[in-house]
């Protein structure tokens, strides 16, 4: 199985991992930007988007980005300059580090880390460090106030998030989520193997918590009081121009992808097709073509799971600050809980 | 384990860096970010040290919880840009023995038990079951003793918030 890999030397292994990372971040980024935040959001307002660069407005994007790098890197004068500078780094910074435990296929991944989905819940955490760093750099009391709203928004559910996937761990038997995409497509229904197991049946209770955290992590709209454009501004992204607005914008979409990828490996099935299939019994089985079929299956799934959260972005209004508190911590952690109890009293029951 | 060697002195001098920047800075918020620093470093220390569920949680409970939860409170309350005067303790000077004190403690705590042992240098990695098997068996006790501590600041952190 690593025959493949084992021809390549340390450093060309390194070199790989490092460009499909950039790749595995700045495509999904880009797709969601046009499919759906320029074409899906016009069609859903009876209107066209962009149509003037490429065929269907497809080479706007490339349009946007030059039109960024031009604009003038702004710093308010009473601005915190280091702190300033170096915020959108680090939300970026957290984006790329989420995407190192995600498997792509077989042999297709950047790191096997043991304990992977805990990984991948504690550095997306770090992003909270620099919004707050944003907002309190940016010497505006807009941004401020964004800031800290942003940071009491992700704290509050980012307890959700964790409680909906232990679930999915607590099944599984494993934090690896290579192992989990394993579980998924060697499991069975009630012996039968025909779809494999996935998550989303048994744990969907888990599922939509998990989404609902999702698109509050994200600050998407209805949870957009971060950057509610019609009280703040831009919440802490009000001072930022050009090349570092530019990477808060790209953090913004790239955490999308990035987290609906790690949602398709938790509850849909991730890089595998239903390994009774074609008879494999095991991570060992698969064949390798699998390092091909995997990324594109996952980016499917990543596109679907894409697509439901900015149908809810374009669809609800915002909720209030108080609303967004009361329905993380009086309704989703106690759901979350329950779910907890019931899937480990029935994973010793079976 | 020449190259995890390296690696730890370069991390350890950035935590020293670090550390020493916390206490002398002139500002709140400055303050608070290089103590992010040095856990991170902590954190990456842990993962030189093969224990890569401790490091994760490093990062989850310090960085993730503990000093986002510290910036939040200064920046709510008093966190001004610049410079500002008033920062020390009248009583700093304090802080010296007692950390040598600490520091003292620890080195006799480490050199009695351990003396010339060394690392393995192939140690393997430890992994998450055998960690709950430690917690949940031989150490159950320590663990339960914690919680009810954890236990007892939430309880007081409610009093404390509760008007009546």
């Amino acid at each position: 199985m690593y025959a493949l890999l084992s021809s390549i030397p340390y450093w060309g292994q390194t070199l790989l991992r490092l460009l499909g990372g950039a790749v595995a971040v700045l495509l999904p980024a880009g797709t969601i930007v046009y499919l759906f935040l320029f074409k899906m959001m016009s069609f859903m307002q009876s209107r066209l988007g962009p149509m003037e660069a490429g065929p269907y407005g497809s080479m706007q994007l490339f349009a946007e980005v030059g039109k960024w790098l031009q604009k003038e890197d702004l710093l308010p004068e009473r601005a915190d300059s280091f702190v300033f500078k170096i915020a959108p780094l680090i939300v970026l910074s957290s984006t790329f580090l989420l995407v190192a435990v995600v498997p792509f296929g077989p042999d297709a991944w950047f790191t096997n880390f043991e304990a992977g989905v805990f990984y991948a819940l504690a550095v997306s955490s770090v992003s909270v460090l620099g919004i707050l760093m944003a907002g309190w750099s940016s010497a505006n009391k807009y941004s401020l106030l964004g800031g800290l709203r942003a940071a009491g928004q992700l704290i509050a559910y980012e307890l959700p998030m964790i409680l909906a996937v232990v679930g999915v761990v607590i099944q599984a038997g494993s934090m690896n989520l290579q192992n989990i995409v394993v579980a998924q497509n060697a499991g069975s229904i009630f012996g039968w193997n025909g779809l494999g197991n996935p998550y989303l049946l048994t744990q969907f209770v888990g599922f939509v918590v998990f989404m609902i955290a999702v698109q509050a992590e994200l600050t998407q709209t209805p949870f957009d009081m971060p950057i509610a454009e019609s009280e703040l501004v831009s919440g802490y992204m009000t001072e930022y121009s050009g090349f570092r607005f530019l990477m808060f914008f790209i953090g913004e979409f790239a955490t999308a992808g990035v987290f609906a990828f790690i949602a398709s490996v938790l509850f849909l099935g991730g890089w595998g097709v239903p390994f009774s299939w074609f008879g494999w019994s095991g991570i060992n089985d698969v064949d390798s073509w699998m390092n091909v079929g995997g990324p594109l299956i996952m980016l499917t799934k990543m596109l679907g799971l894409v697509f439901i959260i900015m149908w809810v972005r374009f669809s609800y209004p915002r909720f209030r600050e108080d609303q967004l508190q009361r329905f993380a911590w009086k309704v989703l952690i106690p759901v979350s809980l329950v779910n907890i109890m019931a899937t480990s009293v029935l994973k010793v029951a079976f | 384990m020449v190259a995890q060697n390296i690696a730890f002195g370069i991390i350890a001098a950035i935590m020293v860096v670090g550390a020493l920047r916390v206490v002398t800075v002139n500002n709140v918020v400055h303050a608070a970010l290089w103590l992010v620093l040095v856990l991170a470093g902590a954190a990456a220390q842990y993962i030189l040290l093969t224990a890569e569920f401790v490091a994760v949680t490093q990062v989850l409970v310090y960085i993730g919880a503990v000093m986002v939860l510290f910036l939040f409170g200064t920046m709510l309350t008093r966190a001004q840009l610049g410079r500002e005067k008033k920062l020390n303790n009248s009583t700093w000077y304090l802080g010296i023995p007692t950390s040598l004190l600490l520091l003292g403690v620890m080195i006799l705590a480490l050199t009695s038990s351990f003396g010339n042992e060394k690392l393995p240098t192939d140690s393997e990695i430890v992994s998450t079951q055998a960690i709950s098997d430690q917690i949940f068996g031989p150490y159950l006790l320590p663990f339960w003793a914690l919680s009810f501590v954890l236990l007892v600041a939430v309880i007081g952190a409610i009093v404390l918030a509760r008007k009546d």
